[in-house]
């Protein structure tokens, strides 16, 4: 019986190779090598020539369904070139990719969220620069704010792909109205109106860290936002560069401004506990209790507007919606946290360079973004093209010449903080352990 | 299944206890008895059950109230079912797919170790040569050697070969599309063997000695006495290991993650922690995906339960 | 369901390669034996197991000692270290492996809970499968009542995650609670708690998942070993009267004991080695890692392999004691059947 059916298979698979020969042929006879290039449609990806057959992986932590709308939007691509792409996305992407890299197995091309993880790979060795036409396209499209994070000395190593705004602040439209609160343009008004909710009897504030294996990074970015707004810039990137250490008087400053939000028993955790269920309370969850109306902010990034329960109206007369964490001093600038992924390739091929450039074009940044729930940094992008209301506002901001952007610094840091003892420390914090404690430990682990 | 138990089992029938009071004592901890195992099943089961019950609830309920509310407030949906079944990403082509590459990976992944793990226990516990204690207990040692740090030797094993020195001792595997299963097969294999053979070396070396000698001395050879005698007194033994063997592999998401990427050949557990969302934000999918991977697993430990009744006789070959 | 055929049927004819080729590797290995004379028997013994032999070089011998030279090594594995990875895991306080009673919160450090792991799963996961496979040994709904302890085992980690989310989920005072067991406190007037944040109990509560799994193992082996009980041993003791407690201490433990040894040995490497609960339920903070946790957090997201693979070693130096357990074993053996 086995052999009869394996016979049956063998026969079956026999054929299906022959049908897709024969497809195969048929679909070049009319036109040549190059894909459908030559056909009107494709006028748009005229340049990119000789690729048609080759095969190009993807490795990513982008799945689900963002991952098929990533595929969806380069498909026209795909078809046209005739290049094949083989996306895999993995909720286990920063390990996964680091065991694929050691073992011979790296892909050609992946999506990688941290700088810091892009600098261990170009470092090692393991990292093909940009190509000239991927380095055209990318100084055409993206500011140098951008670019930088992904250069390594001197040499560029590829192109932002998405982009999330971080510094902002999540509320419920119609509690305000209800209200009668205004949005808060300065630090100092969004701690009065914090004292006005909580005197109505409303926590004003609300947070979850809990992220699995990752518990904690959210507080890491409250503490970036602070430091930010409190220090500027310079210091920002001095203490992310670990020239002034982790541990220095400014950071302690910044971290326990964020505790007098993240640790005062009066502002947190609406709707859901004490301080401490702050640790425990999911990211995801964090920011439920602002629609049930228990609880009046909550500081996340633009990608939560895909958290609220199904039916909530994310727009700025609706259930909810977000305003720009505020600045402290006016005279340091508009400063915005954000993160991204960036198109680092291992491998050199012309089609690997293709894809590589194509993903950085204005054309796939609209492509993707018509398709809803993205936005980048990319100049090319048109606002025309991005639906939800609060990707416009993040794409206002991304695009606005007078903000001063910079890049999440937990994705900066050499692993052993950024993705370990930051998070942890900011863990033990919540928990109740003294600010400056937590910033000693997490010095004492920073690699020598 | 349960009737094959019985009729085996019936022989022994207990008997009517002699004494009022021996009655009165078996009535109650036949009652006691009872009451313990039916407060282990509830324990064990509850958990279970509110996940069970929150699979068919609307995402909202689920988000934002306990599975209990179910029973004052029904509120019945198959979203969940209907999401992890047909799928939000379409190029991914549905379950259907994945469920194939699982049987792929599990069914190679559990006959092999199955193999070389009886056959080594069997060299291990009736050939003799010198040093066999010491190659059992180091094999057994291995079993510590966490999975984590075996992923980048193996993987770099397939991808480069291996060269010492300069030179290339081995090649590199070069295997694309469905050949990659076989390193999957491969490595769940080298995972199973300290285990494998640590199990069912202790089942064997229990067996009656006499049974082994007397067939050597009748002139058999090793291959006729694992064949004719060990194997069929071991069934019960590689059953048991056979079930948690196919339980590992069929839920096994890191080995999976390493050597069996892509659509193509990843298994369906890959697919079913994709469907927590791209931020988790979708995890009320996992309730419905739980138990529609674990249909395969429990019937598979149902249709084995027999072999587990024939292990009865053979215990009373032995005695 | 759409089912495309063109794509599946080159991985059947994988899975038939593969069927066929088990076969004919397994086949001729016997047939060779057969060949062989039995009274060589190093030669069969050799043949038996060069597979398995091969296999675990490759895929755990060559790991294995990789990362012992690893674990001498620093963080980029460039250079030698000598004992700094074990100097830093046991003098570092930063390093959280060991107690520090003085800290706020208290710090109970790594070591401790890994040994209070160690010690409970076994004990409580065998002793439950051990007195649920008895008592349903020859009960009326035997099979469906195995399946029920027996599909924790089942349900992959990913759905388990889920499952004690909907236990140990806490909300406050007054709101709607999600968790199973914040709903009972409740209902008795208490006020919900969380499970997971304090020590040393969120160690127990993260304990009773891994018991809750590995008591299905334990019962299914026990359940087998139980029926191999020969039933003339059995119908002697019950004719000498004995009551079913003198049953279970004279006659199933005594008979059960190698199959209980197996249990007990094999939970407790497995619970060495467990690393899945802890991260995706608390990811180890709160004081709740185990040093397989922490050997995965460094190696793999931590870009610290020589601390990675120094507390790997550290698990190899852990099962010592299991590994002596079973040389002493071996030995009686030997000494008893004298083979």
């Amino acid at each position: 019986m086995a052999s009869n059916r394996q016979r049956r298979l063998l026969a079956l698979s026999g054929a299906v190779a022959l049908a897709l020969t024969v497809a195969a042929c048929g679909g070049s006879s009319g036109g040549t090598s190059e894909g459908k290039l030559d056909t009107p449609e494709c006028a748009a990806f005229a340049d990119y020539t000789g690729i048609a057959g080759e095969t190009v992986t993807i490795y990513s932590p982008i799945r689900d369904a963002e991952a098929g709308l990533l595929e969806q939007a380069w498909a026209k691509f795909a078809d046209c070139t005739g290049v094949k792409i083989e996306y895999e996305g993995s909720g286990e992407f920063e390990a996964q990719l680091k065991v694929r890299v050691a073992g011979g197995d790296a892909p050609d091309l992946a999506f990688i969220p941290q700088p810091g993880l892009l600098e261990f790979f170009a470092k090692g060795g393991k990292l093909k620069a940009a190509g000239e036409k991927t380095k055209a396209m990318a100084t055409q499209n993206f500011a140098p704010d951008w670019l930088k994070y992904a250069t390594i000395d001197g040499t560029l190593y590829g192109a932002p792909l998405g982009a999330n705004v971080k510094s902002f602040v999540w509320y419920s439209p119609s509690l305000f109205k209800e209200k009668g609160w205004k949005i808060p343009q300065t630090w100092d008004e969004m701690i009065t109106l914090s004292n006005t909710m909580a005197a109505a009897g409303i926590k004003p504030w609300c947070a979850g860290i809990g992220s699995q294996d990752a518990t904690g990074w959210p507080a890491t970015d409250w503490i970036e936002d602070v430091l930010l707004r409190e220090q500027g810039p310079d210091v920002y990137d001095q203490w992310v560069a670990h020239t002034i250490p982790f541990n220095d008087q400014r950071i302690v400053s910044a971290t326990d401004r964020v505790g007098s939000i993240l640790k005062n028993e009066k502002y947190v955790n609406g709707g859901i506990g004490g301080v401490k269920s702050i640790a425990t309370t999911t990211f995801q969850d964090g920011g439920l209790p602002v629609v049930q109306k228990k609880c009046g902010m909550h500081r996340q990034a633009s990608f939560y507007a895909n958290q609220w329960p199904q039916g909530t109206k994310v727009a700025e007369d609706g259930d909810a919606f977000a305003f720009y964490l505020p600045a402290i001093d006016p005279a340091k600038g508009k400063p915005v946290l954000g993160g991204g992924e960036f198109v680092a390739a291992f491998t050199d091929g012309d089609a690997v360079q293709a894809v590589q450039t194509y993903l950085a074009s204005a054309d796939f940044a609209n492509s993707r973004a018509k398709l809803n729930n993205w936005i980048s940094a990319n100049k090319g992008l048109d606002v025309a093209n991005v639906a939800n209301p609060i990707d416009k506002v993040a794409v206002g901001i991304l695009q606005d010449t007078g903000a001063v952007f910079r890049f999440d610094g937990s994705d900066l840091m050499p692993a052993a903080v950024g993705a370990n003892s930051f998070w942890k420390g900011m863990t033990d914090w919540i928990n109740g352990k003294d600010t400056k404690a937590t910033l000693d430990f997490i010095e004492a682990s920073w690699p020598k | 299944m349960s009737t094959g138990t019985e009729t085996v089992v019936a022989a022994p029938e207990p008997e009517v206890p002699r004494t009022a009071a021996g009655r009165v004592r078996k009535k109650l901890t036949s009652r006691t008895a009872s009451a313990v195992s039916l407060v282990i099943a509830l324990l064990w089961t509850v958990p279970t059950f509110g996940v069970l019950v929150s699979s068919i609830r609307p995402e909202n309920e689920i988000k934002s109230n306990g599975w209990w509310n179910f029973f004052t407030n029904p509120q019945f949906t198959l979203e969940n079912y209907n999401q992890v079944l047909f799928g939000a990403r379409s190029a991914s082509g549905g379950l259907a797919g994945y469920f194939i590459n699982s049987l792929v990976i599990t069914i190679p992944s559990v006959l092999f170790p199955l193999a070389f793990c009886s056959l080594a226990a069997y060299a291990l516990a009736w050939t003799r040569f010198r040093g066999r204690d010491w190659v059992y207990v180091g094999i057994f040692a291995l079993q510590i050697v966490p999975l984590q740090m075996a992923l980048i030797p193996l993987l770099s094993f397939f991808n480069e070969g291996v060269s010492l020195g300069g030179v290339q001792v081995l090649p590199a595997w070069d295997l694309e599309g469905p050949g990659k299963f076989i390193t999957v097969w491969f490595a769940h294999t080298c995972f199973a063997l300290p285990l494998g053979v640590f199990l069912l070396h202790n089942f064997m070396a229990e067996l009656p000695g006499d049974l082994v000698e007397a067939a050597k001395v009748d002139g058999a050879s090793h291959a006729k006495i694992f064949r004719r005698i060990v194997l069929p007194l071991i069934v019960p033994a590689l059953a048991s290991f056979g079930i948690f063997q196919f339980l590992w592999v069929w839920n096994d998401l890191l080995v999976a993650l390493i050597f069996a990427p892509g659509p193509k050949n990843a298994p369906l557990t890959v697919r079913l922690a994709e469907l927590a969302g791209n931020r988790g934000n979708e995890w009320q999918r996992l309730t419905a995906a739980a138990f529609v991977s674990i249909i395969v697993p429990l019937t598979v430990f149902l249709s084995l339960q027999r072999y587990f009744v024939r292990g009865l006789l053979a215990g009373s070959v032995k005695g | 369901m759409s089912f495309d055929f063109t794509a599946e049927g080159p991985k059947l004819m994988m899975l038939v390669y593969g069927i066929v080729a088990f076969a004919a590797v397994v086949g001729l290995l016997l047939l060779v034996l057969d060949v062989l004379p039995s009274h060589k028997d190093r030669w069969v013994a050799l043949g038996l197991l060069a597979p398995a032999g091969l296999l675990l070089l490759v895929g755990l011998i060559v790991p294995a000692v990789r990362t012992l030279i690893l674990a001498f090594m620093d963080a980029d594995s460039d250079e030698f270290v000598g004992l700094d990875n074990f100097i830093w895991m046991f003098t570092d306080k930063n390093s959280g492996m060991l107690p520090d009673f003085g800290a706020d919160p208290v710090q109970y450090g790594v070591l401790l809970s890994t040994f209070l792991w160690v010690l409970l799963v076994p004990t409580v996961s065998t002793s439950v499968g051990l007195v649920y496979a008895v008592l349903v040994d020859r009960a009326r709904f035997e099979s469906f009542a195995k399946s029920l302890i027996f599909m924790p085992m089942a349900i992959s980690f990913v759905g388990a995650g889920i499952i004690w989310k909907f236990v140990y989920e806490y909300r406050q005072e007054g709101a709607p609670q999600i968790g199973l067991l914040n709903q009972i406190v409740v209902a008795f007037g208490g006020t919900p708690q969380q499970w997971l944040l304090d020590g040393p109990w969120n160690t127990l509560f993260l304990i009773a998942v891994m018991v809750w799994i590995q008591a299905g193992f334990a019962m299914v082996v026990l359940s087998a070993a139980i029926k191999a009980i020969p039933a003339d041993i059995v119908e002697a003791a019950r004719l000498d009267g004995v009551t079913p407690w003198q049953m279970f201490w004279q006659v199933t433990i005594p008979s059960i004991r190698p199959a209980l040894v197996v249990v007990m040995v094999t939970i407790s490497i497995g619970t060495l080695k467990i690393f899945d609960i802890v991260r995706t339920m608390t990811g180890g903070q709160f004081g709740t890692s185990v040093v397989a946790n922490e050997m995965y957090t460094y190696s793999f997201r931590a870009d610290e392999n020589g601390k990675g693979a120094a507390l790997a070693v550290l698990l190899f130096v852990l099962v010592i004691p299991i590994v002596i357990y079973q040389v002493r074993v071996v030995r009686r053996r030997r000494l008893e059947g004298a083979r």
